[in-house]
């Protein structure tokens, strides 16, 4: 074992976050002693990520390993630089609504580092226990997190809910890790693929039952039906910005381990648990899509449409070709953008109004349409409206899916794509078609007048936020061809030539 | 030239969008500046049009996405030939008229000239994309300013005809980007050009279905029975500028598509289905003239009218022939005039009167003859009066029809008929008898817009009607390639 890597330069952007969450532990620990206020805590969390993206470009091309446990190659850096700036994002979008709403401030940020370590970890692993220790460092700071809004009771049930069930999934994913370790003999990916690539007929069985169990974990946390049952109760009571930082980094956490996991060390059992991932993706679509129809609070009209986009990304694994994986991380790329820009719209939104329903969108071109511009472009762009970035990763992912050998799942992909077209324009009809509450009546003469008074503005913090994602939502749109190559070249690490 | 025509309307909106609040009302002369640039391009491309050249020109292309290294392209590629030159006239004719008529909007006018002259963007895009996926994309497009338009600005129940649009044409066009995705996938391309050249033999999903996922998108758009019931709620309940461009050139998108993208892709299953859809026609010319005999409300009598005259172009459609086909493409420019004019009249009078109830207008010529006057030649229009535009598209599609499908041809004949009927029995109604006290003090069609709008579409009317060979050789032009790949497939 001598010939391994401890190169530990190789782990600077994980340093890094790790040391920014112990110190803004610490510096929020010790406040009073330092002088210093509270706003010096996002300061910190948003210099570290920034740092952390940074750093991570210097592994451009690398391709190496660290003691065979995680792996610095493009695929972990694009994951990398993608969390970091997903980071970095919401520490600054959060900023008003954090100081308003959570008491914590200190473990609040700490804990959004460490989703985001956890993340790193997941993606670049190259050994089953350290994605597994990744996962579980991810899941516990997510837990956490979604209960730290201690004035709303609706948080801590949905802390309660999250931990129970991700407790159980966790385990799950674990024993089916253990069958997999039984058939394979070894936790690394490397070694595991060699095994099962010399035939599984002697551990057969014990290989499917691991397969079931891993895409069942794996499926919880992505949150895939039918192991979604967490994902509308935890997106709701969660702050809004860890539902933010749930339905990008932990999903994508996930699917990045997906990527590795399955189309390098399972290729050679890929019919056993392609139709699984088939059926789940199909599922997922449909259940996700035609649920979300029902929803009057925001966030749980959310937490159902990214579940639908999450069958839309499982078709890509079941496709397992580079084509697709390319299709994914850039529809990945896509779809954090776009969730990103709708979350930070909606925490500016929360932080004037309060209000959470659907219904509470009224008018709102009126009072405020920077914000609703902001709200209906990332609703479309996820909808696959042209011109924005959802279609465009979205119509490269479904031909991939397509070219892959899945046109049924492609077919009912595009209608339920069809289907999310109609609940966000629910959304955007409240906005933009009927007159805010309140709204005096058309004959008055002031009426210019008190128009102009039921006006409001968000934060800059919150207009450089969401102006930005705005602008990349289009830019990809346009010209995805700049994410498109970033992407290929990820994923050429996971398919060499 | 056609990427400008295409831009200008947008640029246009963001100009609108940009003007400061207190300058709100001069929203509808950029609207009106934008749009009438864009005709004065869209008779440019018109005149500069070469029937004798065969293919698409003054073709725009670049590789827009660039999907894989193996991967084929979606490109942005737009083109006219004989087909789409009218139909690009007739964006830019009724677009200026929808701005024009549109002059005395005061509810949130900014929005309002934006969200049209997306309209008119998203319409122009349909009609000159050469890509399935451009093509759906502006097909898509079209939604969200005519969801928008009709409820925010509507009347009556807006809002309910507003989402009975869009799920009609949502579920429509769902179909349809499967039926793309699949043709485009089995194919290797998008571009329709190349799909026209070689189309796919057989595909994972039987050519059958997909001609039919297609045919689904566009007949809710022509509208033909039986999926045309959001039609006259859509119109009754639309603003009048909404109604012209919806009558005039949106339900043409339908048709458009079924002679660009159906018949020359799948000409096979078109010639399987014709009896069906020639049944279809001949039912809906029929049973929409029925219907339109007994509406009491102006705007619906119109509106089930346009069913009923959208009829002929599915019946034209079905014929599979050269004469048919340029008689649906025909009828389709000319109906685009002729009820553009026809709604223009009606919202003229509704802001007068403010009532469209049949039983409550009458001698409205002694109070307003101009108005009275261009309804009544709009009217003789619509039933098919030679001399006028109507006369020419209905006598080529009859033409082209009767021998293929006789039963279906003259069936759909006795249509003209209900429709003297229900033209001339309106404007006997609404326009004739004696002079009504309520009415005493309504002015005729006295702002200059008004008269504009008016002028240019019976301009359009007459010289269609009394030389048609200004439109007919263009049409045929694009016809008769289409025509033949038809004839050959069959």
């Amino acid at each position: 074992m001598s010939d391994l890597n401890f190169d530990y330069s190789l782990l600077i952007p994980e340093f890094i976050l790790a040391g920014t969450a112990g110190v803004v532990l610490l510096a929020d620990a010790f406040r009073r002693e330092l002088r210093v206020s509270r706003s010096v805590l996002p300061g910190i969390a948003a210099v570290g990520a920034l740092a952390a993206g940074a750093t991570s470009l210097l592994f451009v091309n690398e391709h190496d390993n660290f003691a065979s446990l995680v792996a610095v190659d493009n695929f972990t850096t694009f994951f990398r630089v993608l969390f970091a700036a997903t980071l970095f994002v919401v520490v600054l979008g959060s900023y008003e609504f954090v100081s308003r709403e959570i008491r914590h401030q200190g473990e609040f940020y700490a804990m959004l580092v460490l989703m985001t370590l956890g993340a790193t970890f997941l993606a670049a692993a190259q050994e089953l226990l350290t994605a597994y220790i990744g996962i579980e460092l991810l899941s516990f700071s997510a837990y956490v997190a979604v209960s730290l809004q201690k004035h709303d009771p609706r948080s801590g049930e949905a802390g309660l809910k999250y931990v129970l069930l991700g407790g159980v999934a966790s385990a799950i994913l674990l024993y089916g890790l253990s069958l997999i370790y039984g058939s394979a003999g070894s936790t690394s990916y490397a070694e595991i693929g060699a095994r099962l690539a010399d035939g599984t007929e002697d551990v057969h069985l014990p290989l499917l039952l691991g397969l079931v169990m891993l895409i069942a974990g794996l499926g919880f946390k992505a949150s895939a039906v039918p192991f979604h049952m967490w994902t509308p109760d935890a997106y709701e009571g969660a702050p809004l910005p860890v539902t933010a930082m749930l339905s990008t980094v932990s999903k994508a956490a996930a699917f990045a381990l997906f990527l590795r996991f399955f189309s390098g060390p399972l290729l050679p059992v890929v019919d056993d648990w392609r139709w699984m991932v088939a059926v789940i993706a199909l599922l997922t679509m449909v259940v996700g899509n035609l649920i979300a129809v029902q929803q009057h609070n925001i966030k749980r009209l959310l937490a159902y449409s990214s579940i639908g986009q999450v069958g839309f990304m499982l078709m890509a694994i079941t496709t397992v070709s580079d084509a697709s994986a390319s299709a994914l991380l850039l529809h990945m790329g896509g779809y954090l953008i776009t969730n990103l820009a709708v979350f930070m719209a909606v925490i500016a939104f929360y932080n004037h109004t309060g209000t959470e329903e659907i219904s509470g969108f009224r008018g709102l071109a009126e009072t405020n349409p920077y914000l609703a511009l902001v709200i209906t472009a990332g609703l479309f762009s996820l909808s696959g409206m042209p011109l924005l970035a959802g279609f465009t990763t979205k119509f490269i992912l479904f031909q991939a899916a397509a070219d892959g050998g899945y046109l049924w799942l492609v077919s009912i992909a595009v209608v339920m794509s069809t289907v999310s077209l109609y609940y966000y324009l629910m959304v955007v009809r409240q906005m933009y078609v009927y007159e805010p509450a309140g709204q005096p009546d058309a004959d008055s003469a002031t009426v210019h007048d008190e128009r102009r008074e039921l006006r409001w503005r968000v934060s800059p913090a919150s207009y450089v936020t969401t102006g930005a994602l705005l602008l990349a939502i289009v830019f990809v749109g346009i010209y995805a061809t700049p994410l498109l190559t970033a992407a290929d070249r990820a994923v050429a690490v996971l398919f060499p030539a | 030239m056609l990427t400008a025509f295409l831009l200008l309307p947008i640029a246009g909106a963001l100009v609108i969008a940009l003007l400061p609040r207190d300058r709100a009302a001069d929203a509808r002369w950029v609207a009106l500046i934008a749009s009438g640039l864009a005709f004065a391009l869209s008779i440019l491309i018109f005149v500069r049009f070469d029937p004798d050249e065969a293919g698409y020109q003054m073709v725009d292309r670049f590789n827009w996405i660039r999907a894989g290294d193996a991967g084929f392209s979606v490109q942005y590629v737009l083109g006219v030939d004989g087909l789409s030159t009218p139909m690009v006239l007739l964006t830019g004719l009724l677009s200026v008229a929808a701005v024009l008529v549109s002059f005395n909007v005061t509810l949130r006018t900014k929005e309002y000239f934006a969200w049209l002259l997306v309209l008119e963007t998203a319409v122009a895009g349909v009609f000159l994309s050469l890509d399935l996926i451009q093509f759906f994309l502006f097909w898509e497009l079209e939604l969200i300013p005519m969801y928008l338009l009709i409820s925010i600005w509507g009347s009556g129940r807006k809002e309910y005809s507003a989402m009975k649009f869009l799920l009609y044409t949502i579920a429509g066009s769902a179909l349809m980007l499967v039926g793309f995705l699949v043709l485009g996938f089995t194919a290797g391309t998008f571009d329709i050009a190349k799909l026209t050249a070689s189309p796919p033999t057989e595909a994972a999903i039987p050519l059958a279905a997909i001609f039919w996922f297609i045919m689904a998108a566009f007949l809710v758009k022509l509208p033909v029975f039986p999926v045309h019931t959001w039609l006259p709620d859509a119109h009754t309940d639309a603003p009048t500028a909404v109604s012209v461009m919806l009558a005039g050139v949106l339900l043409k998108m339908g048709g458009y598509g079924i002679l660009r993208i159906v018949l020359p892709i799948l000409p096979q299953q078109a010639h399987d289905f014709r009896v069906l859809l020639a049944g279809i026609a001949g039912f809906s010319v029929i049973y929409g003239a029925l219907i339109t005999l007994r509406q009491r409300d102006l705007k619906r009598l119109v509106a089930y009218s346009s069913v009923s005259h959208m009829g002929y172009v599915l019946l034209g459609i079905a014929a599979l022939g050269p004469v048919g086909l340029s008689g649906a493409a025909l009828q389709m420019f000319t109906h685009g005039t002729i009820t553009g004019l026809l709604f223009i009249m009606v919202g003229l009078v509704y802001d007068r009167a403010h009532t469209r109830q049949i039983s409550e207008l009458s001698g409205l010529m002694h109070r307003m003859p101009l108005i009275g006057v261009v309804m009544v030649v709009a009217g003789l229009a619509a039933l098919g009066l030679p001399g006028l535009s109507g006369f020419v598209a209905e006598v080529t599609v009859f033409l082209g029809s009767l021998g293929p499908h006789p039963a279906a041809t003259i069936f759909a004949v006795f249509g003209v008929v209900l429709a003297a009927g229900y033209i001339l029995w309106t404007v006997q109604r609404v326009f004739t008898g004696p002079p009504n006290e309520r009415w005493a003090d309504l002015t005729d069609a006295n702002q200059w817009w008004e008269r504009t709008a008016m002028g240019g579409m019976l301009v359009a009317i007459f010289v269609v009607g009394i030389y048609p060979r200004v439109l007919t050789d263009v049409i045929q032009s694009g016809i008769d390639p289409i025509a033949a790949i038809v004839q050959r497939g069959g």
